[in-house]
């Protein structure tokens, strides 16, 4: 990071989420700092299950995203079916059940361009597999802000579409493995 | 971090809203609101929201476009099956003890959870004894609502969602199809009423059975929030209903004492009686 400390990461993935997310989040200690924003893109009509199989897998906090919800660290925040999930200016969640953006609600750009917003350089983003191109203009709209920018790489992604498209958009993004932005996620709270 | 020059831009914009149309958006939720807005301002070729206001404030009719991107006009008929199915088996046994019946549909939009209402009620066999009230803000989308046609291609959903509501008869009674839309049955507007309603700044017009206000209250902050909740709590009769959507809740809202859960995964309350 560019001088300026981390305060939240957002992270968006579609098909292969599960098996992504699970490369990492249960590697994060209990008392991790930060928060976590995760948009997965899920059918509208399912009652995601998400939050619930991750809970088991992690020592952070894992939750489904509420409503005008104070964002706190040592937490991962789903969100939820049918609803896209944005960052108020105060640093709290908020949900909308606008039009769905690019097919996708939630939406990982939605969640991406109002956290860039709210968090500024402070921010970390992360697109993960995925078989559409949801998340390019968020990741860009992140790095605009000054923050950072992190892609799966393609080559060993379950779908490559969505961090290709990521990093067409976004080429000073860092394209890395599971295993690296699993390292990055605890360098980056604790600076050598 | 020091306030970025669009966030400033659009306080102003709402602000000129506010003082010269009387409509009142600043205690909405700012995000989703900059979002849509910023999809207004493109929609008007302006590159700031300070360009906008200028259209807005020497303009006239500039705002009334602007409005169906200020409210939020997505729904579906029988939008979450389960929130219906509880209505229609332990919502509709209550009302069916009452004469008389009301139903307030706070925030309708362009009439789809009122339609599915008018259906609903004609199901249980309700309908003759009620009267709908269907609100918003947007004229435009009151205007789609008195209309009652929907594009064809959402009418899958609309049946799929009716059936597994626990619908009694089959959606296609209820609308005729043709040149790409359904038009839905005049009848069903006989026991409703559209009308402009603000939960900003109008007060209570009736005494109700039944408030749906459903994917309304997540884009309004807590202040606001609380202001249409009260609306809620004064209008309904002693032990009605209030159904909010999937993501709503009374938790946090400083009116959650005068109501109790009737279905909590559905969001239904029930007001308590006078202690």
């Amino acid at each position: 990071m560019s001088g300026s400390r981390a305060e939240a990461i957002v992270i968006g993935a579609s098909a292969g989420a599960v098996e992504a997310l699970s490369a990492f989040l249960p590697t994060l200690p209990s008392d991790y700092p930060l928060p976590l924003l995760v948009v997965v893109h899920v059918p509208p009509d399912k009652n995601s299950l998400l939050a619930e199989l991750f809970r088991a897998k992690c020592r952070v906090d894992v939750r489904e995203a509420e409503d005008k919800e104070p964002i706190l660290g040592s937490s991962v925040y789903f969100a939820p079916p049918d609803y896209h999930l944005l960052v108020e200016l105060d640093k709290r969640l908020s949900l909308s059940s606008d039009e769905p953006v690019s097919f996708s609600r939630p939406s990982i750009d939605v969640l991406f361009e109002s956290a860039a917003d709210a968090y500024g350089p402070g921010l970390i983003g992360i697109i993960l597999t995925g078989a559409n191109s949801d998340g390019a203009r968020g990741l860009r709209a992140i790095l605009d802000a000054g923050g950072t920018g992190l892609v799966q790489d393609p080559t060993f992604a379950h779908a490559r579409e969505m961090p290709q498209a990521a990093r067409e958009a976004c080429p000073e993004a860092r394209t890395l493995s599971l295993e690296e932005i699993a390292a990055y996620l605890q360098e980056v709270v604790n600076p050598a | 971090m020091p306030e970025k020059t669009d966030d400033i831009e659009l306080r102003l914009l709402l602000d000129s809203i506010s003082r010269q149309y009387h409509y009142d958006f600043r205690g909405y939720s700012m995000a989703s609101l900059k979002r849509r807005l910023g999809q207004g301002k493109e929609h008007f070729g302006c590159h700031t929201f300070s360009q906008l206001q200028d259209r807005v404030l020497h303009d006239s009719t500039v705002l009334p476009k602007l409005l169906s991107y200020l409210t939020v006009q997505v729904s579906e008929l029988f939008r979450d099956p389960a929130y219906f199915r509880i209505l229609r088996e332990r919502v509709v046994p209550h009302l069916k003890t009452y004469p008389s019946l009301k139903v307030w549909v706070a925030g309708c939009s362009a009439g789809e959870e009122v339609y599915s209402l008018a259906i609903l009620f004609r199901e249980e066999g309700l309908e003759s004894r009620t009267l709908i009230y269907g609100t918003d803000i947007d004229p435009t989308a009151l205007k789609k609502a008195e209309a009652g046609v929907y594009e064809l291609n959402r009418i899958p959903l609309f049946t799929k969602n009716h059936r597994r509501s626990g619908g009694k008869s089959s959606l296609s009674d209820y609308y005729t199809a043709g040149y790409g839309a359904a038009v839905f049955d005049k009848s069903l507007r006989r026991r409703v009423v559209f009308s402009d309603h603000s939960l900003v700044s109008d007060a209570v017009f009736a005494e109700v059975h039944l408030v749906s206000c459903r994917n309304v209250l997540i884009y309004f902050e807590r202040d606001l929030q609380d202001r249409a909740i009260g609306l809620f709590k004064d209008s309904l009769t002693r032990k009605g209903f209030l159904g909010l959507g999937a993501k709503e809740n009374l938790r946090f809202s400083k009116h959650a004492d005068a109501f109790a859960d009737f279905a909590r995964e559905e969001r239904i309350y029930q007001k308590r009686g006078a202690s």
